[in-house]
C-alpha cells in the first residue's frame, strides 16, 4: 500500500510535466500547494482548538464546557469566530499603528512557520530542514518579537509592563532550551527534525529524561502560559501586551498561541517521544501521521493540565528558577551526555539508552538532594525569629521601658 | 537542500498572508464608529497620566547580556552536537571545557549578584 500523499504529488507532478511546464516551475508549484494545504490544515486545526482548549477547561474545572451549538458543541468555535470577524476594531488613542497591526499577524504567521519543519510521518513532512532545532529556535525567537511589539505599540502602561516582562522571561527562557535541544542533536548527530526521528528506535526520553523535562518546562515558559503566564496576568496588569487589542487581532494572539501549545506538543514528540513511530507505521507510513497527532494531542493535553494545576509565579521567582536551577542543570546534562556518549558502546542500543537513563537517574536524584538541603535551611531560616520579627515581650528591657500600655 | 530553503522562503512570503486575511475581512464586514472616548486608552477608568513610552530598567539590560553570551555559546556548540560522531574524545573534552569556562562565567556573574532581581 502506497502512502497517499506521496502518490497525491507524483500524480500532480505527472499532471502538471504533461502540460509541458518546465520541471522547475513544477517543483515551484508543487511547494506553493505543499504550504497552502499544510497552512490551511494548521489554521482549521487551530479554530478547533479553540473548542477544545474550552472543553479541557470545564474538565479540570468540573464543568461541562460548550454543549449548545452542534454536537458536544463543535459548531462553537465557527460562531466565535463569525463574532470575532463582525466586531468593531478599535485601534487605541496614540498607538504606533503600523506596528499595532503587525503584530498580531506576527504572533500567527511565526506559529505556522514552525509547521514547516514538522514530521508527521516518514513520507510527509514539510521540509527535512539539516537545521532544523536551529529552526525552531529562531522562528520562536520571532514569535517573542510579535509580543513585545504589541505591548511597545498599544500605548498604554499596563501593555507596556507585559512586554517588559515578555522581554525577561522569553530571553531568560531560551537560554536552558537551546542548551536542553543540543542533548537530543548530540544523540541524533543531526539537527533535522525528521533525522532525528529516524534515530529513535528507542525513545529519546528514555535516554535523556532529564532534557526531556528541561525542553518541556522552557516551551511552556516560551509560550507564555500557565504557570509562567506573569505576561498577561490578569490580577496584575489586566491583560498584558493584548490589553488593547479587539476583535479579530485579539483572535490572532489567541489563536497563535493555542496554535503554539500544540506544535510545542508536536516537536517535544518528534525530539522525545519518537515522532510518528508507533506500531505499523513502518509498513503504513499513513498510520505515522496518526501516531504524530495523537503525540502531538496528548503533549498539548499535559500542557493544558499543567496550565490548570500550577499558579502563577512571581517575577523574581522565575528568573531564580531559570538563572539558578534550570542553566545549571541544563549544562550539567550537556556536559555528561557527551562525555558519556563517548564512554558508553553504542552497539546494542539499549545497552546504551539504559546507561543514559542510569546517568540522568544519578543527576536527578543529587539535584533532589541539593535541592532539599537549601530547602531545609531555607525552612531553618523563616522558622527561627530573626531582630525585625521578635516580638517585644521576649527582650526584657524593651517590656520595662514600655510604660504606656500596647493596643 | 534547495528545494527545502525554497519550500521555507515560500512559506515564509506565505505565511503572513493567512492572518493578514483574517484583519482584512473584518474591515469590510464590521462596522467602524470611532469616537475619542472609544479609543481611550484602558487603564483605570481616568484618563492616562504621563508618557506611555518610558525607559526598561537597567536590569533587563543586563539579563539582556547575560542571555547574549549563552545565546552566542550555544550556536558555537550546535555544529559541534552535529559533528559529535565523527569527533575523536579529545575534541569532545574541548566542547566541554568551553562550556565549563562559561559555567565559570555563570558563577561570577551570580556571585556578583547579577542575577539578583530587585
Amino acid at each position: 500500500m502506497g502512502d497517499p500523499v506521496t502518490l497525491i504529488a507524483q500524480w500532480l507532478n505527472g499532471l502538471l510535466s504533461g502540460w509541458g511546464l518546465a520541471p522547475g516551475l513544477v517543483t515551484l508549484i508543487l511547494i506553493v500547494i505543499g504550504v497552502v494545504v499544510l497552512a490551511t490544515i494548521a489554521l482549521v486545526i487551530d479554530i478547533f482548538m479553540v473548542w477544545l482548549e474550552r472543553k479541557f477547561v470545564a474538565r479540570f474545572q468540573d464543568r461541562i464546557g460548550p454543549n449548545r451549538l452542534g454536537p458536544f458543541g463543535l459548531v462553537q468555535p465557527l460562531a466565535d469566530v463569525i463574532k470575532l470577524l463582525i466586531k468593531e476594531d478599535i485601534t487605541p488613542f496614540g498607538a504606533d499603528k503600523i506596528v499595532y497591526n503587525i503584530a498580531p499577524i506576527m504572533a500567527l504567521a511565526t506559529v505556522l512557520l514552525l509547521w514547516a519543519v514538522l514530521p508527521f510521518s516518514a513520507t510527509t513532512y514539510g521540509t527535512n530542514l539539516n537545521v532544523g532545532v536551529l529552526y525552531i529556535v529562531a522562528v520562536g525567537a520571532i514569535s517573542t518579537l510579535g509580543i513585545i511589539m504589541a505591548g511597545w505599540s498599544s500605548n498604554n502602561k499596563y501593555a507596556l509592563i507585559g512586554a517588559f516582562r515578555t522581554v525577561a522571561q522569553m530571553v531568560s527562557y531560551e537560554v536552558p532550551m537551546v542548551i536542553a535541544l543540543l542533548v537530543p542533536v548530540i544523540l541524533a548527530r543531526s539537527m533535522g527534525l525528521k533525522d532525528i526521528v529516524d534515530e529513535q528506535v528507542i525513545w529519546f526520553i528514555v535516554a535523556a529524561p532529564i532534557a526531556a523535562i528541561l525542553v518541556f518546562v522552557t516551551n511552556i515558559a516560551e509560550l507564555g502560559r500557565a504557570p509562567f503566564d506573569l505576561v498577561e496576568a490578569e490580577s496584575e496588569i489586566v491583560a498584558g501586551f493584548h490589553i488593547e487589542y479587539t476583535g479579530m487581532k485579539f483572535g490572532l494572539f489567541y489563536a497563535g498561541e493555542l496554535l503554539h501549545a500544540l506544535t510545542i506538543g508536536g516537536i517535544f514528540s518528534a525530539l522525545f517521544l519518537g515522532g510518528w513511530r508507533g506500531p505499523g507505521a513502518e509498513t503504513y507510513p499513513i498510520l505515522g501521521i496518526f501516531w504524530f497527532f495523537l503525540k502531538m494531542f496528548f503533549m498539548y493535553w499535559v500542557i493544558a493540565w499543567v496550565k490548570y494545576t500550577f499558579p502563577r509565579i512571581r517575577i523574581d521567582q522565575m528568573l531564580n528558577f531559570n538563572w539558578k536551577f534550570l542553566t545549571p542543570l541544563a549544562l550539567v546534562v550537556l556536559v555528561v551526555t557527551a562525555i558519556l556518549d563517548k564512554v558508553l558502546p553504542h552497539e546494542p542500543l539499549w545497552v546504551y539508552s539504559l546507561g543514559m537513563l542510569a546517568a540522568n537517574l544519578v543527576i536527578a536524584w543529587v539535584t533532589l538532594q541539593i535541592l532539599r538541603s537549601r530547602a531545609r535551611k531555607e525552612r531553618q531560616r523563616v522558622a527561627e525569629p530573626g531582630p525585625i520579627a521578635r516580638p517585644p515581650e521576649a527582650n526584657p528591657s524593651t517590656t520595662q521601658a514600655s510604660t504606656t500600655p500596647q493596643v | 537542500m534547495t528545494n527545502d530553503w525554497l519550500f521555507i522562503g515560500i512559506f515564509l512570503l506565505l505565511a503572513p498572508v493567512f492572518p493578514a486575511l483574517a484583519l482584512v475581512i473584518p474591515r469590510l464586514i464590521a462596522p467602524r464608529k470611532p469616537n475619542p472616548l472609544k479609543s481611550q486608552t484602558y487603564e483605570c477608568g481616568i484618563e492616562t497620566v504621563g508618557d506611555t513610552w518610558v525607559q526598561f530598567r537597567v536590569q533587563y539590560y543586563i539579563f539582556a547580556l547575560v542571555f547574549l553570551i549563552f545565546d552566542v555559546e550555544t550556536v558555537f556548540l550546535f555544529p559541534w552536537a552535529v559533528a559529535f560522531g565523527q569527533l575523536p574524545l579529545f575534541a569532545v573534552m574541548e566542547g566541554v571545557l568551553f562550556i565549563l569556562i562559561l559555567v565559570a562565567g555563570l558563577m561570577y556573574a551570580w556571585r556578583k549578584g547579577v542575577l539578583e532581581w530587585f
